[in-house]
């Protein structure tokens, strides 16, 4: 196998080690949309359930065939099985895949935390409904409270956890806080009841502000969505310090040793910048780094002839540019001989692909140098998008043979 | 010879969408300098808070302003023109909005201090949409001396997951404010959004999730109650040319390419390399299974080329520059545009 990346010593992340770790509890895949998370946590979860553990995938917004693959064909938070390609009769394993439901998985905690009326009530309020259906961190925190409850159902000894799209894989670790900051913060608490927070000389200051804010969203909003925020806020009352406790609660899970962040980019310049701030970020928030899956690194299987020769080649073959000064059409069967076509079609591409590694691996040594500890797998790309469970297979069997 | 008209003459407001990572702010920043082409002023407008236009054009981080960012170049017949951009933030949207509407900007300053401006927008989350699709709109119609300020207003929108979502307020918000003021401020942006002077485009790649966003976005716009939006073009980016004619394509994917010829052919080019056996050189199996990649890709993008074929929206192409997005290569998407006549 032609070695996409040379040069920088990173260590090699060793992939089947840590799946086989029973210590090894949590798995989260990270990184900016678009690098192919959702199938590494896939193919990783796939890849454990072969080796003998018992596996949930807890996915956010898989490819419609993907999850089709994996029989999810609704968002409707039950893990469900799927059966496992080439599984080790020795070990068996299991794995479970599930969609991950925000609304719902909000609308469960608000019915384990109040009585039913109340609970009722906040379900129908409509700050509610949109407050769980579209704030920005809903996603997160419903993810982050999902894995909390996986794990203390404690039915699985392995949960891999695809993180939402987004565009920093940041996101991830702040929107939670975002949230339970918004939901327990001083000015929701001083909108239920304005009377009930702080000492009085700082309450003279706050209700001179807070006249004014109230009018302002009188104003602009009308006094009903003022109304609904009252109604809702005071009955939340009651989990209020519940959301803050809870996101904590999580995030220390996510500090032990159990879990391993993956962090997942592709070798294109804004992915690595992403992976990089992530990796600077666990590192100080004391969260621990498996390592970074660098996913879809391009190779050559003829490294040997050089960009220079190849297509100076072609040129002999077909020129690029005929006598008259018209370019060759490329499927011109009229030209030459079809061999000679065909031949400088793949010069020319291959010259193309030496490019685009160079590329990839300059990008890719640039990371190595500013976090030279981190290990690194990599996974090569694929001519088709992988939409099945072979397909996912393949896919951790090539992050194991490294 | 008078210009013919351009797919989209007449519209004002460019809403550009597309899944993250397929080069949405990319292609929304050739359109603006496609359509400045012809001596016209565009304004190319960011609404998330990412500094996208910026990092784009190389300039420091854009304020709540309109700058001009770059020239557009002129032809023979037309001087070039103007593209300005604004990165536009619900919060000092809403500053504007209390100063338009009610004179309410030193009350609204003192409250961005509590952080009571980004409090509201978030209570109300269509309220963040409305004042920025509202900020657009104003744009689009804005007048000085009966004339309108910008020819075309470009809008690098939210991703197409939210789109609908970010375009449609008026549901939203009026759930939210019933009877408020912002209702009314609500509907006459719709006004200008369902309109035939917006048109919505939609960014891809030819793969498999961002084209099926596409489609799922194209029919969620599609199925928007009466007086829906004009949808635009479906705007393919990152496009790597067909590498072979049809049958060679086909053979080179399946491997069934006869590496013998290969061979002669290398060996008539002067590359000679080590013989395998069955005659063939090294070189060209392994070349030959290169070949059989880039065929395999070709044809998964063909397949995804005819999946976005059944929205039956018009679709432009643009190439895909391997060596990161510069001024000069959004002239060249620009150009690619305007050939093909979205702009």
């Amino acid at each position: 196998m032609g070695t996409a990346i040379a040069g920088f010593r990173s260590p090699t992340l060793e992939v089947d080690r840590l799946l086989d770790d029973l210590r090894t509890r949590i798995i989260v895949c990270c990184g900016s949309g678009g690098v192919g998370k959702t199938t590494t946590a896939a193919a990783l979860g796939l890849r454990a359930a072969q080796r003998g553990r018992h596996v949930v995938v807890l996915t956010v917004d898989p490819a419609r065939r993907l999850a089709q693959s994996m029989g999810l064909t609704s968002l409707d938070n039950t893990p469900r099985p799927v059966p496992i390609p080439g599984a080790d009769a020795s070990a068996p394993g299991t794995l479970h895949a599930m969609m991950l439901d925000m609304k719902r998985t909000f609308d469960e905690i608000v019915e384990s935390h109040a009585d039913p009326d109340r609970a009722a009530q906040i379900l129908a309020n409509p700050f509610y409904q949109s407050l769980s259906s579209s704030f920005a961190g809903t996603q997160e925190y419903m993810a982050m409270e999902k894995l909390g409850q996986l794990r203390r159902a404690d039915s699985w000894d392995l949960i891999v956890l695809d993180t939402p799209p987004s565009r920093s894989a940041l996101d991830f670790l702040d929107a939670p806080q975002r949230l339970s900051r918004f939901l327990d913060g001083r000015l929701i608490r001083l909108l239920a009841a304005p009377g009930r927070a702080g000492g009085r000389a700082y309450m003279r200051v706050v209700n001179a502000g807070f006249g004014v804010f109230t009018g302002v969203l009188t104003k602009v909003l009308g006094a009903q969505v003022l109304r609904d925020v009252q109604t809702f806020v005071s009955a939340l009352d009651t989990m209020f310090g519940g959301f803050r406790e809870r996101a904590e609660e999580t995030y220390r899970l996510l500090q032990t040793p159990g879990t391993a962040f993956l962090v997942v980019a592709t070798p294109e310049a804004d992915a690595l910048r992403e992976a990089s701030y992530f990796v600077e970020r666990l590192s100080e928030d004391r969260m621990p780094l498996a390592g970074l899956v660098l996913n879809r690194v391009h190779s050559t299987p003829a490294a040997h002839l050089s960009a220079a020769r190849s297509l100076a080649a072609a040129e002999v073959l077909v020129p690029a540019t005929a006598p008259d000064g018209s370019r060759s059409c490329r499927g011109d069967g009229a030209r030459g001989d079809g061999g000679h076509q065909i031949a400088a079609t793949a010069l020319r591409l291959h010259a193309e692909r030496l490019q685009l590694v160079a590329a990839e691996r300059r990008l890719a040594q640039r990371f190595m140098a500013a976090h030279p500890g981190v290990p690194i797998v990599e996974i090569p790309a694929q001519p088709e998008d992988v939409h099945d469970l072979p397909g996912l297979s393949a896919i951790g069997e090539s992050l194991a043979s490294r | 010879m008078s210009a013919r008209d351009t797919d989209w003459e007449g519209v004002r407001l460019h809403v550009v969408t597309g899944k993250g990572g397929t080069g949405k702010t990319t292609v929304a920043a050739a359109l603006a300098l496609a359509l400045a082409g012809r001596g016209r002023k565009v304004l190319l407008m960011e609404v998330e808070g990412r500094q996208g236009i910026a990092q784009l054009f190389d300039c420091p981080p854009l304020p709540y302003d309109e700058r001009r960012v770059a020239v557009a170049p002129g032809t023979t017949h037309h001087a070039g023109g103007d593209v300005y951009a604004l990165a536009a933030d619900p919060e000092s949207a809403l500053i504007e909005y209390l100063e338009m509407f009610y004179n309410l900007r030193h009350a609204a300053r003192a409250l961005t201090r509590f952080g009571i401006v980004d409090f509201a927008t978030t209570i109300a989350p269509g309220l963040r949409d409305v004042l920025l699709t509202g900020k657009a709109a104003e744009a689009t119609r804005r007048k000085v001396n009966g004339e309108f300020t910008y020819d075309a207003v470009v809008m690098d929108a939210p991703p197409t997951g939210r789109i609908s979502r970010f375009l449609n307020v008026s549901s939203e918000v009026s759930g939210l404010a019933r009877v408020g003021p912002i209702r009314s401020h609500a509907d006459t942006v719709q006004r200008v959004i369902r309109s035939p002077l917006t048109a919505v485009h939609f960014v891809t790649v030819l793969e498999e999730m961002p084209v099926q966003e596409t489609l799922d976005g194209i029919a969620e716009l599609r199925g928007l109650p009466s007086g829906g939006l004009q949808l635009g073009g479906i705007m393919v980016n990152m496009v790597r040319p067909v590498p072979l004619p049809g049958d060679d394509l086909g053979k080179a994917a399946g491997g069934s390419l006869d590496a013998g010829e290969l061979s002669l052919a290398l060996k008539a080019a002067g590359i000679d390399d080590e013989a395998v056996p069955g005659g063939r050189s090294a070189l060209a199996v392994s070349l030959a299974t290169e070949l059989a990649g880039y065929a395999r890709e070709a044809l998964a993008a063909d397949g995804q080329r005819r999946r976005l074929a059944g929205a039956a929206r018009p679709v432009y192409e643009l190439p895909r520059i391997p060596d990161g997005i510069d001024l000069a290569a959004l002239y060249r998407l620009a150009e690619s545009l305007r050939e093909q006549g979205a702009a």
